[in-house]
């Protein structure tokens, strides 16, 4: 795995103590892992267009999820094909990152939403007295 | 060095015998760079997410987006990511040629992709929809204006990295930092895939 050369001592202290890969392999795609990716990425980008630009379904509701869901799914799909995550990267340091990203990332979407959201229906009505005295 | 070194035949040691990678210490940082890059773009799509229908009376997303504009879009920043891609496998097998034939694809595609958008930008602030008409806008023009920013440093990044190739050719240094361009470029397609699905084809069903 690594191009450097090791002492015969350093080297069996090595792979006692270290026996996961360095993953310098995994950094890279092929053809057909591009291509494989490019095509789900065109078909995962076609549908929600479709959807909308047609009007092909009733439900507005139905219609905005299946956006998120495809959404999401191609944001996978990147992530693997594309940027090549895998649990095994930097002896799994990159998606160590990447689930805590994933964390904040939901709180912090979440918890605005749900705030503000609440800010927004628990503001007191203006009644006729308090609109004429607004700046 | 040596003194370590006897000790570390007898007792192992866990820190000097070591064998450090540089190139992907790297791409960890860098890695976490673009997670730091990620909870930004996540602090302004909230922000898009919570303003996005205060319209201040103005235009909405159904009366202002061409969804014909964001799919061509949205498929030039596909066809460059892929294309770049391209040009990694290039890379590996030492074709400088071809690496750089893709990395020129790959620039006209990015070049395109912020014509359209500098074109949809002017053509809003034409008709009186600029950032300071409501909060929809100003929070649709951050959040978009920000990736288009991203996207045009990764150009200036990919025309400085084409001249390094040119002048020294595929060595490692110049390996390393095409691969970190690489992962900022397809991630910029993957905050993409959240604008086009949450700001304009959502904003567009209303």
């Amino acid at each position: 795995m690594s191009s450097h050369p090791h002492a015969p001592a350093q080297e069996s202290a090595h792979n006692t103590h270290h026996g996961h890969s360095h993953g310098h392999e995994a950094a890279h795609g092929t053809f057909k892992s591009y291509m494989t990716g490019f095509i789900l990425s065109v078909i995962l980008t076609a549908i929600p267009f479709w959807l909308v630009m047609g009007d092909v379904l009733d439900s507005k509701a139905l219609t905005a999820g299946l956006i998120m869901v495809l959404g999401v799914v191609q944001i996978v799909v990147h992530m693997i094909y594309f940027l090549h995550m895998n649990t095994k990267s930097e002896g799994g340091w990159t998606m160590l990152a990447l689930i805590f990203t994933i964390i904040i990332v939901v709180i912090a979407l979440s918890g605005s939403l749900w705030v503000m959201h609440h800010l927004n229906t628990n503001m007191m009505p203006l009644n006729p007295e308090m609109m004429k005295n607004m700046p | 060095m040596s003194e370590t070194q006897a000790v570390s035949a007898e007792k192992p040691t866990f820190y000097l015998t070591e064998d450090h990678h540089p190139e992907n210490s790297t791409m960890l940082g860098f890695w976490i760079y673009l997670m730091s890059d990620c909870l930004m773009f996540a602090v302004l799509f909230a922000t898009y997410a919570v303003l996005g229908r205060n319209y201040a009376a103005g235009p909405s997303p159904a009366d202002l987006f061409d969804l014909q504009l964001v799919a061509i879009n949205t498929a030039m920043l596909l066809f460059s990511s892929i294309t770049y891609g391209f040009a990694m496998l290039r890379m590996e097998k030492g074709d400088k040629g071809g690496t750089l034939g893709w990395l020129v694809l790959t620039l006209m595609f990015g070049l395109a992709f912020l014509g359209i958008e500098l074109y949809e930008f002017h053509h809003l602030i034409h008709e009186g929809a600029g950032p300071q008409r409501s909060a929809f806008l100003s929070a649709f023009f951050t959040l978009v204006g920000t990736h288009g920013l991203h996207v045009t440093f990764g150009c200036i990044w990919l025309v400085t990295l084409m001249v390094q190739v040119m002048q020294h050719g595929l060595i490692e240094a110049n390996r390393r930092r095409l691969m970190c361009l690489s992962m900022f470029w397809h991630f910029l397609d993957v905050v993409w895939i959240g604008v086009f699905s949450l700001v304009y084809l959502i904003g567009v069903l209303g």
